[in-house]
């Protein structure tokens, strides 16, 4: 048992060589473990998996089949949903709002994600570590929270932007200025999330690399853009997926908003909307798991091919 | 990612790195970029010191007061409105802070003890069908989850288990990224090597798994419980589709509840915006607060997925 009893103790590097050029001999031994073992560790899972991911995926598929009317009661109706959907304008406007607000929100909040943690990275003063923590508050933030908060300062009643600009105050949940409104409102909560994943990827970089270009006549705006960035493209990736995920079911933000926004966020602004209403207001559960499950497919797939163009950089499929 | 690769505590690796890099850096006054961070930071802290600034204001001093929104007014309410938020519809604020608490740690802990377990499992063992579930796994990160809500609402509402605490806690659960993390650190940070030795002791599969493994997973751990507890503590979606009782509700659609009837001047008496305001800060002064002390994990534990 000594073994068991000094594990947690730091093993000389000699030990950490052979992890690392060991690799084949691993793999030989892990194939000899009993198979059982493993399934054993990975069924509690498994069982929440195949319950509340498969079977909802599955179950909406089946219920998108169905039509429900008043008079009629459940019918089977194949594809019919389907062809409904992609010719319905409150769900197409819907999906063209997101595309369009995804296009606009994501630059946004990466490029602000990304200065942010290249700045901090370049420094190491205690305000720079203050800054960090300050823009990265927002995450522990809930997005019904944010949305509120933005809404007040928006409002006309009770926000600054009417003390600071008058009569003349811009309301930024107008149908003009709505876009905008949002991509504050969703940079605000994300870029911080971001940052932090950026600056962490940044902080695994070896600073000799960069000595050494400093040495061959570097200017730092160069080592950021040709050694930082694409030493941190896999990080790059990753929060690229986070984004359009989180952005193609974007749902909170106008949801809240939806009550004080004078009517320009209407019940079908984003598909998810749209489905919720469907779904909680009047109570067309068929159609609603249509497009849901539309949607569903539509972002896996889209994600899934983004993610095949740039698996070289990503390493998320290897 | 050697830091990683050795059991050596990760942080303590990165903490070298960086006391390196500060020897070698060149100390120069960075005014610039000191003025960029705190032009970001005023950015982000804003609507943070609106919220302050409003929670100390009467509920007329709210929509009307002489200093402007962004600073205080002349009264300072903040201990009666806090009395206010505390009693209001006998104590419902209390409930709602009391529910988002079970169903984030209850969440979030099945969440963290469903992805050690399978994470493990992924790194350590060669079972069948190991690489086609490890690909479904993928495939499930890149499920959008709010496409799922609503198919389980239906699916929840046939075995009646919809308006109950169940009903939010089970889904939370689910965490296929949580899995993918504990994958990807446990396949460097815990050597075969000591588990091979632990085995060849007479250790049986559970005892070098709690003993040997489990200790060395601690910072991605942590990083996985905090990434899911505050998953679902801001979730919205799931509690407003699957919540009709609004005993039940968690804060976040507590609050969005009292906008909506604010809105529509229904509080009875009460200033709702007043509430609302004093509501939303007690409600995020608990994560802020857990982020601030756990610091040290979650720093270098969100780049777990990203380092490879």
């Amino acid at each position: 048992m000594a073994t068991l009893d000094t594990a947690p103790r730091p093993v000389s590097p000699a030990a950490g060589a052979t992890s690392a050029t060991g690799r084949r001999g691993t793999r030989r031994r892990k194939r000899r473990g009993n198979g059982l073992v493993g399934w054993l560790f990975l069924a509690p899972f498994a069982v929440v998996f195949l319950l509340f991911l498969v079977g909802p995926l599955l179950y909406a598929f089946y219920l998108s089949l169905f039509t429900n009317g008043l008079a009629t009661g459940e019918e089977f109706a194949g594809l019919a949903n389907y062809s409904r959907a992609f010719t319905d304008p409150a769900f197409l406007s819907g999906v063209w709002f997101v595309v369009r607000f995804a296009v606009l929100v994501i630059p946004a909040q990466m490029l602000v994600a990304l200065l942010a943690a290249l700045v901090l990275d370049s420094l190491t003063t205690r305000f720079a570590k203050f800054s960090r923590l300050m823009i990265f508050v927002p995450y522990a933030i809930p997005a019904v929270i944010g949305a509120v908060l933005w809404g007040f300062l928006y409002s006309p009643n009770f926000g600054p932007l009417e003390q600071l600009f008058g009569e003349s105050a811009p309301f930024l949940l107008s149908p003009d200025n709505l876009f905008y409104g949002l991509t504050n409102v969703v940079t605000w909560q994300w870029a911080g999330y971001y940052m932090i994943i950026i600056y962490a990827a940044l902080q695994g970089i070896d600073p000799a690399i960069y000595e050494a270009a400093r040495m061959d006549g570097a200017k730092a705006w160069q080592i950021a853009t040709r050694i930082k960035i694409p030493m941190i493209s896999s990080a790059l990736v990753l929060i690229l997926v986070f984004a359009v995920i989180g952005t193609l079911q974007f749902f909170t933000e106008p949801q809240v908003l939806l009550p004080i926004s004078n009517g320009s966020i209407t019940t079908d602004i984003t598909p998810n909307v749209y489905a919720f209403n469907l779904a909680f207001r009047f109570a067309q559960f068929n159609y609603a798991s249509a497009i849901s499950f539309a949607l569903g497919i539509v972002v896996f797939i889209g994600v899934y091919i983004f993610l095949f163009l740039t698996r070289k950089r990503g390493g998320f499929l290897k | 990612m050697s830091v990683l690769s050795s059991p050596v505590r990760a942080d303590d690796a990165v903490h070298a790195l960086r006391e390196g890099r500060r020897a070698r850096r060149p100390r120069r006054r960075r005014t610039g970029s000191h003025l960029f961070l705190a032009f970001l930071v005023l950015y982000f802290v804003l609507p943070l010191w609106f919220l302050i600034v409003a929670s100390t204001k009467s509920p007329g001093g709210l929509f009307n007061s002489p200093n402007g929104a962004l600073w205080f007014g002349e009264e300072f309410a903040l201990f009666d409105n806090l009395s206010t938020l505390f009693t209001y519809n006998d104590g419902i604020y209390l409930r709602w802070l009391g529910n988002s608490l079970l169903y984030a740690f209850g969440g979030g802990i099945g969440a963290t003890v469903l992805a050690v377990l399978a994470g493990y499992a992924f790194a350590k063992f060669d079972f069948p069908g190991r690489r086609i579930s490890f690909a479904l796994l993928l495939g499930a990160v890149m499920v959008p989850m709010t496409a799922l809500v609503i198919p389980t609402f239906v699916m929840l509402s046939e075995v009646e288990l919809t308006n109950t605490a169940w009903a939010v806690i089970l889904p939370s659960m689910l965490s296929p990224f949580g899995v993918y993390l504990m994958r990807v650190y446990t396949a460097d940070g815990v050597p075969d090597e000591l588990l091979d030795a632990a085995r060849m002791d007479g250790a049986g599969e559970f005892r070098t798994f709690f003993q040997v493994a489990l200790p060395l997973m601690r910072p991605a751990i942590v990083t996985v419980l905090l990434l899911s507890v505050v998953g679902t503590w801001n979730n919205y979606f799931l509690p407003l589709a699957v919540l009709s009782d609004s005993e039940l509700f968690p804060i976040t659609v507590g609050i969005n509840l009292w906008q909506g009837l604010a809105g529509a001047n229904n509080g009875g008496g009460v200033s709702l915006y007043t509430l609302i305001v004093v509501g939303s800060l007690v409600s995020i002064i608990p994560l802020i607060a857990a982020f601030l002390g756990l610091q040290r994990y979650w720093q270098g534990g969100l780049s777990i997925g990203s380092l490879k």
